[in-house]
């Protein structure tokens, strides 16, 4: 009898509460669990009540009633209100999660078949576990390498689509030391349920301690760097005498002319579409099909990586968000007839020469 | 209105949120890759399209044509109008059975041959634009078969007398949707075929 | 003439004739065009399919009572799609409308058939068709795709019967279309002389408002499966990231539908429990006009609201804000309907009948499952329960807490008038206690497993979610014998029954003023009507 006693005493009735945002949602659950609550009872009441007062034995005859306008009304707008309020807490607290800080943490996440691999901008990897230290926001950009996942942390509150062909992002700031679970909340075929994994809150001491045994490899970008030479990009990127494509310092976050008029920032989206999809987008002045197509050649890790790299190549500010406040650099004709400005590092001073076609 | 007129107007709704499903897909893929959408157009044959477009409107005016005699009791007419519009639509189907051959020649058959080699920067976009064309005229097509066999019914029911001034609904109905049919293409052609051509 | 025995044996008392016993031969069952045996053949069909998927859910709840799970991986996956896939497209879809509803719409509004009887059973083909397709999918091996289908894995990555499955929704689909088509002309066509439009029962307002939806939203599923089912042939299409297609415009697509199916799915039962309140308080529904037009409103509303679904797929904030704003406002009808329900019984006089004990089971549990909608219609909770067994129970709560119960108060209530029979009262009311009992424990504890964390669609979870688990499953068993007890005394009933009258309950109405069973033209002579619909008493109160 004390054993299962005991044993209701263990069910877990609600999360941890680990996250800023967690408190706040749950203020709104709060809310709504008291409206059904007291909602619920009502009707049940009114139900019970009806049916005891005016059961056949205590009134056998019914009095007729149309109904009530006023009545109607009064219980459409009542409600309303209520849910008005529901409406725009929820907002509130959505348009919170969706803009992260600037001086966010930023983690790497892929999620793949029947896993997820993170990746710190030091080089640290690992699969199916995050660390992040407490009191830090940290946001997490996110790619699949097939099909659709959801990567989700109850005890944070946070939740995301990963939708396979672009990144999504979310954040949050962990409040309180621990190890919480993260799963995969969209079926993603026959291992879905192994997509858990655990996310360690650590405070500031034992976060340095977990930091300083990591990466062996070197840093993100440094892994990033390895990818850029090994794929060749640094031969036209970075060395390029003739001209055949945009250099990358400097590039991150700028505002970047395209051949049809329009003008788009080099963000982690773009880049990662330039390496996976290079015919998308040519940079005004520049040639379609030269760039070789490296889908299938490189993982969604790798693209990660070499986006850190690249995102190195730019004089770094706290935050890399800078963009539209600086004018744009663009890759337009110059007029000493060279497609480069001469605000860049590495000049490629050749006139430039029509390419044929491949 | 009657009952059966009712319920053919119904039944053309859910075909038009049907045929709707894919005009979403085109829309929101053209919003997106313009110029890979535009780029298509150099291989939609404008000439077979339009005069399968001009096909179908005289299909169209036969089967009204054909709803009025039966409306006048004239049986003759009747089958005559309804002949002509089954020759009509199927001359449809075998234009575009030429136009479904070029696609698979140069090689535009998303999942089975295509290739892109004019604007190669397009070719990912662009064999969404021909998944949706073959959805869509493939689609407007199967429609149009069908059509042909509820001609071929009615063809066979005026044969035997059937319809008359006093009795004439299922020419009437099978008309609605022949038209409807038509109206499809109407939209069909201007979207496929005309983007991206200047004239 | 000359009789060859000394004492004949006295002759039963002629049964007159019903449309049941007009005729025994199979053919005039596979093709008759009559409403009624139409809507016999659908409950047979139905029947089996609910049990079918119910035996799936059964066997994935065993399977979720340990945390590493019994099954493999792949067998729970096809049982939760194949369990999803029954249940909504050929289980709930069709059920109250293609049953109750083709039953009794001819008989409420005074005809003798629907508009178009052949597309009728053109319809129940069109059902069975894409019943054997499903069951194709499921004896092969199942599909493991879920309800939903989502690209990329139903596209490229599944290996597992998509296509069938896929191909025997699609034919499923255009059974439901042709069912709402049906409706609809009949409704506007074939009203009885003086059967205007506010005379109509409410249980007519609602199927219409389904007819409504049906035709309008499921033509939008058939070309979304249709899309997909390409894709799958040709290892390309319009939803692979590959070529920039996009596999959320799938998700647009498809809950486009699926978000006015629910409606499809719920609105017939509450048209059902109009009637039935109406009847055991024996007084007319508070608000009629308000209850009619609520049907409307929430057809209109249902098929804006799709974005719901999607918000964490990084929709843009100005469509999660519209379809939020969007999702609060569908709920305003469904809660008048509530209100007016629980005010018909002020001042009623009510009696406890087992339609009834099936009315306020329906009344409570929708109450629940519509607020815990309101959860999910906020963002930012929504946030914190999509994916999870919350998303789970709500639906749960609405469709089987709300539609099923719905189902069996409408079968138990017009049982008499379809079959001629009376069931046992004793058992009857026994069975709903036990279904209203093992519903709730079944689902309840999902709502705290939900916010808990415990993610959809997994045969194995962390240990610590067992208990809730395991006390899930025992609801299940118990709300499954539940299911089953009815099975009993409804075939036992057929035959032992007692006889029932034109009018066992006392109802006012159309059906309940012909025969038990009916005739084959429902009236020997088209009716005219002259008083409002649920005429129990002229009417004495109008409150402000």
């Amino acid at each position: 009898m004390l054993s299962s006693l005991r044993l209701l005493a263990d069910i877990p009735l609600f999360p941890p509460a680990a996250s800023a945002q967690a408190s706040s949602i749950d203020g709104l659950y709060w809310f709504e669990t008291w409206v059904s609550a007291i909602m619920t009872l009502l009707i049940f009441l009114a139900i019970v009540i009806f049916a005891f007062k005016y059961r056949r034995e205590a009134h056998p005859r019914a009095t007729q009633i149309e109904g009530s306008t006023k009545l109607e009304l009064g219980w459409s707008i009542g409600p309303f209100l209520v849910m008005l309020i529901m409406f725009v807490w929820g907002a509130k607290i959505f348009f919170a999660a969706q803009q992260p800080p600037k001086d966010a943490m930023e983690v790497f996440v892929t999620g793949k078949q029947w896993m997820w691999k993170i990746q710190y901008p030091d080089g640290g990897r690992e699969i199916d576990e995050l660390h992040v230290p407490v009191g830090r926001p940290v946001k997490l950009t996110m790619a699949s390498e097939d099909v659709i996942h959801s990567f989700s942390i109850p005890a944070f509150r946070v939740r995301h689509d990963v939708v396979p062909g672009h990144y999504d992002s979310l954040w949050f700031t962990a409040t309180k030391p621990g190890r919480y679970h993260l799963f995969c909340t969209e079926y993603c075929g026959n291992q879905h349920a192994s997509m858990m994994g655990w996310v360690d809150v650590l405070d500031q001491k034992e976060y340095a301690a977990w930091r300083s045994g990591a990466g062996a490899q070197g840093t993100l970008a440094e892994a990033g760097q390895r990818q850029f030479e090994q794929l060749g990009c640094s031969t036209c990127h970075l060395m390029d005498q003739q001209g055949r494509c945009p250099n990358l310092r400097g590039l991150y976050m700028k505002p970047v002319q395209l051949d049809d008029g329009r003008v788009v920032i080099a963000d982690d989206a773009y880049l990662r579409e330039s390496i996976i999809d290079p015919n998308a987008k040519i940079v005004f002045g520049y040639q379609p099909n030269i760039m070789p197509v490296f889908k299938g050649q490189i993982s969604e890790e790798g693209v990660i990586q070499v986006i850190a790299y690249i995102k190195s190549l730019t004089p770094s500010t706290p935050a890399s968000q800078q963009g539209s406040q600086q004018p744009p650099i663009v890759i337009a004709p110059q007029a000493n007839g060279t497609m480069v400005p001469e605000s860049f590092p590495s000049a490629s001073k050749a006139a430039r020469s029509s390419q044929p076609q491949q | 209105m009657d009952a059966s007129t009712l319920g053919m107007w119904t039944f053309l709704i859910t075909e038009v949120l049907f045929f709707g499903g894919m005009f979403a897909a085109y829309a929101v893929y053209r919003n997106m890759y313009p110029q890979a959408f535009a780029s298509t157009s150099v291989y939609m044959n404008v000439i077979l399209g339009g005069t399968n477009t001009a096909v179908l409107i005289c299909s169209s005016l036969t089967m009204a044509l054909s709803v009025r005699a039966a409306q006048l009791s004239n049986r003759r007419h009747l089958m005559l109008f309804l002949v002509l519009t089954m020759i009509f639509g199927a001359t449809f189907l075998v234009i575009k059975g030429f136009e479904y051959h070029d696609k698979w020649v140069e090689h535009l058959v998303p999942g089975f041959n295509f290739r892109y080699d004019e604007f190669p920067k397009y070719a990912h976009n662009a064999q969404i634009l021909f998944f949706l064309y073959f959805c869509m005229t493939g689609m407007h097509a199967l429609h149009m078969i069908v059509g042909l066999g509820l001609l071929s019914y009615l063809l066979v029911q005026a044969g035997r007398r059937m319809y008359s001034a006093n009795y004439f609904a299922p020419v009437e109905m099978i008309g609605l949707y022949w038209h409807f049919v038509d109206v499809v293409w109407i939209f069909l052609f201007p979207l496929l075929y005309l983007i991206g051509h200047r004239r | 003439m000359a009789t060859l025995v000394a004492n004949p044996p006295p002759t039963a008392p002629e049964e007159p004739v019903n449309y049941l016993n007009v005729e025994h031969t199979w053919k005039s069952w596979l093709f008759t065009t009559d409403h009624k045996r139409i809507a016999v053949l659908y409950i047979l069909s139905i029947t089996f399919m609910f049990f079918f998927g119910g035996a799936a859910a059964v066997a994935f709840r065993i399977n979720l009572l340990t945390p590493q799970g019994i099954f493999a991986a792949e067998t729970y996956n096809r049982l939760f799609s194949m369990h999803g896939i029954i249940m909504v497209f050929f289980f709930l879809v069709p059920s109250i409308p293609a049953t109750l509803a083709n039953f009794l719409i001819p008989i409420m509004v005074g005809a003798k058939d629907l508009a178009f009887p052949r597309v009728n059973l053109l319809s129940w083909y069109l059902y069975i068709i894409g019943a054997i397709l499903a069951m194709y999918s499921v004896l092969r091996g199942g599909v493991d795709t879920g309800w939903t289908f989502y690209p990329p894995y139903s596209s490229t990555f599944s290996n597992s019967y998509v296509l069938s499955a896929a191909f025997g929704v699609f034919v499923a689909g255009f059974s439901s279309i042709l069912t709402g088509l049906n409706f609809i002309v009949t409704v506007h066509k074939m009203r009885a002389p003086g059967m205007t439009w506010s005379r109509l029962p409410l249980f007519v307002w609602s199927n219409y408002a389904t007819g409504l939806i049906q035709v309008l939203g499921t033509p939008v599923l058939a070309i979304t499966l249709l899309l997909l089912a390409f894709e799958r042939i040709a290892h390309i299409g319009i939803f692979d990231p590959a070529i920039g297609g996009d596999p959320i415009l799938f998700q647009h697509l498809f809950w486009f539908y699926s978000h006015p199916a629910v409606y499809i799915m719920i609105l017939p039962g509450m048209g059902v429990i109009s009637e039935i309140i109406a009847c055991f308080s024996r007084k007319r529904v508070f608000g009629y006009n308000f209850v009619a037009f609520s049907s409307m409103a929430i057809a209109v509303l249902s098929f804006v609201v799709w974005g719901h679904h999607m918000f964490v797929t990084g929709e843009s904030v100005y469509a999660t804000l519209a379809f939020s704003f969007l999702s609060f406002m569908v709920a305003v009808p469904s809660a008048i309907k509530v209100f007016n329900w629980t005010a018909t019984m002020y001042k009623g006089s009510v009696s406890f009948d087992t339609p009834m004990l099936y009315a306020f089971g329906f009344i409570g549990l929708f109450t629940i499952g519509g607020l815990t909608g309101l959860y999910l219609a906020a963002l930012g909770t929504d946030v914190a329960t999509h994916g999870t067994y919350f998303i789970v129970a709500h639906f749960h709560y609405v469709m089987v807490g709300g539609m099923v119960m719905a189902f069996l108060g409408g079968m138990h209530y017009w049982w008499p008038k379809i079959t001629g029979r009376m069931y046992s009262e004793a058992w009857s009311k026994f069975a709903a206690l036990i279904v209203f009992i093992g519903f709730n424990l079944t689902f309840f504890p999902q709502f705290i497993l939900g916010y808990l964390g415990m993610p959809r669609r997994y045969h194995a979870y962390p240990p610590e979610f067992q208990t809730l688990n395991v006390l899930s499953t025992a609801g299940a068993s118990i709300l499954g014998i539940g299911y089953i007890i009815p099975m009993i005394y409804l075939i036992y009933s057929l035959k032992y029954g007692a006889k029932a009258g034109p009018n066992p309950w006392g109802a006012s109405g159309l059906e309940w003023q012909i025969p038990s069973p009916p005739t084959t033209f429902n009236f020997d002579v088209t009716p005219t009507v002259v008083e409002e619909a649920y005429n129990y008493g002229p009417v004495e109160e109008v409150i402000g």
